[in-house]
């Protein structure tokens, strides 16, 4: 049993953390808008946990300028996409175990 | 820990998640059928009132006359051709619109933007293709053209929409390199490959995600 969870990770362990990592591993960039639209949360809830998997080094922000306006997209890190696709395999072992 | 019903839900959302953001799912199949429809109505039209009842055989005639003649001929069809294509936008824009928001989802998305510019390079640049083919009399290959451009649009589209589309653009390609084969036929490619596919693919698309 153990053996089974420890690749469960726990910097995935929220529904918005999960929501952006999905949206990033399929998609190379995303902008905060959007990620906003599509996993439908607040702007604040959203920011706290792109801080969150930032400072883990899972995912990276580029800001740059649409004209005047700022515009911050993010990115999945090579480790970011490891890391959740070992998390997605615990996940799916788990189930299997059960 | 998390329990085994959480883990189950958490997959199926990430599922949904990836599949949602990276693939444009407002596409309706009845943009499909009236695509087919106005490309038929467009064919006929051209057929009778442009070409005279196909008794200006638009091929070899065309060379025969020289290039003032066939002038405003040629702006004709172009007009007809562009009438199709813009109505068929609006139509498939109208019933997108409509389905994303029945949906509960935004039209606009980085998924439909990506979708919007992999499927404008390759049918701008057949657009610019087949107008100078038309100027330069290359009449025959005008309606392969169409159809070739357009087959590709559809299958550079295809990945960030339902896989069908890919399918459809493959059939198009097909039909397009077939009518280029068989020359003074392209009005009956024309109305099989715009009209005929449109519409069996939309009626299709419309059964298995709409009714």
């Amino acid at each position: 049993m153990k053996d089974l969870i420890s690749n469960i990770n726990k910097v995935f362990e929220s529904r918005v953390r999960l929501g952006v990592m999905s949206v990033l591993m399929v998609n190379e960039t995303y902008d905060f808008n959007s990620l906003k639209e599509t996993l439908n949360v607040t702007d604040g809830n959203l920011a706290s946990h792109l801080k969150a998997l930032e400072e883990k080094g899972m995912i990276k922000v580029n800001k740059r300028f649409i004209g005047r306006k700022p515009n911050t997209s993010y990115s999945a890190t090579e480790t970011g996409m490891t890391e959740f696709r070992q998390h997605l395999k615990a996940l799916e072992n788990l189930i299997k175990e059960y | 820990m998390k329990s085994d019903t959480n883990s189950v839900e958490d997959l199926k959302a990430i599922r949904k998640i990836m599949e949602e953001s990276s693939r444009f799912l407002s596409l309706s199949g009845l943009s499909g059928v009236f695509a087919g429809v106005t490309a038929i109505a467009g064919a006929l039209f051209a057929y009778f009132f442009i070409l005279d009842n196909g008794s200006i055989h638009y091929d070899e005639y065309f060379r025969s006359l020289p290039a003032e003649e066939t002038f405003s001929l040629r702006w004709q069809l172009i007009v007809d051709a562009a009438l199709v294509l813009v109505l068929s936008v609006l139509f498939s824009l109208y019933f997108s619109i409509k389905k994303a928001k029945k949906d509960g989802k935004k039209f606009w998305s980085p998924v439909s933007r990506r979708l919007l510019i992999n499927f404008l390079i390759p049918l701008v640049t057949g657009g610019i293709f087949i107008m100078v083919l038309m100027f330069q009399n290359h009449i025959q290959l005008i309606v392969p053209g169409f159809l070739i451009f357009y087959g590709l649009a559809l299958v550079s589209a295809g990945k960030f929409t339902f896989d069908e589309i890919f399918y459809l653009g493959i059939l198009e390609i097909i039909t397009g390199l077939v009518s280029a084969l068989v020359p003074g036929w392209g009005l009956l490619f024309w109305i099989f490959g715009f009209g005929i596919l449109h519409i069996i693919y939309g009626l299709a698309m419309f059964r298995k995600y709409e009714a």
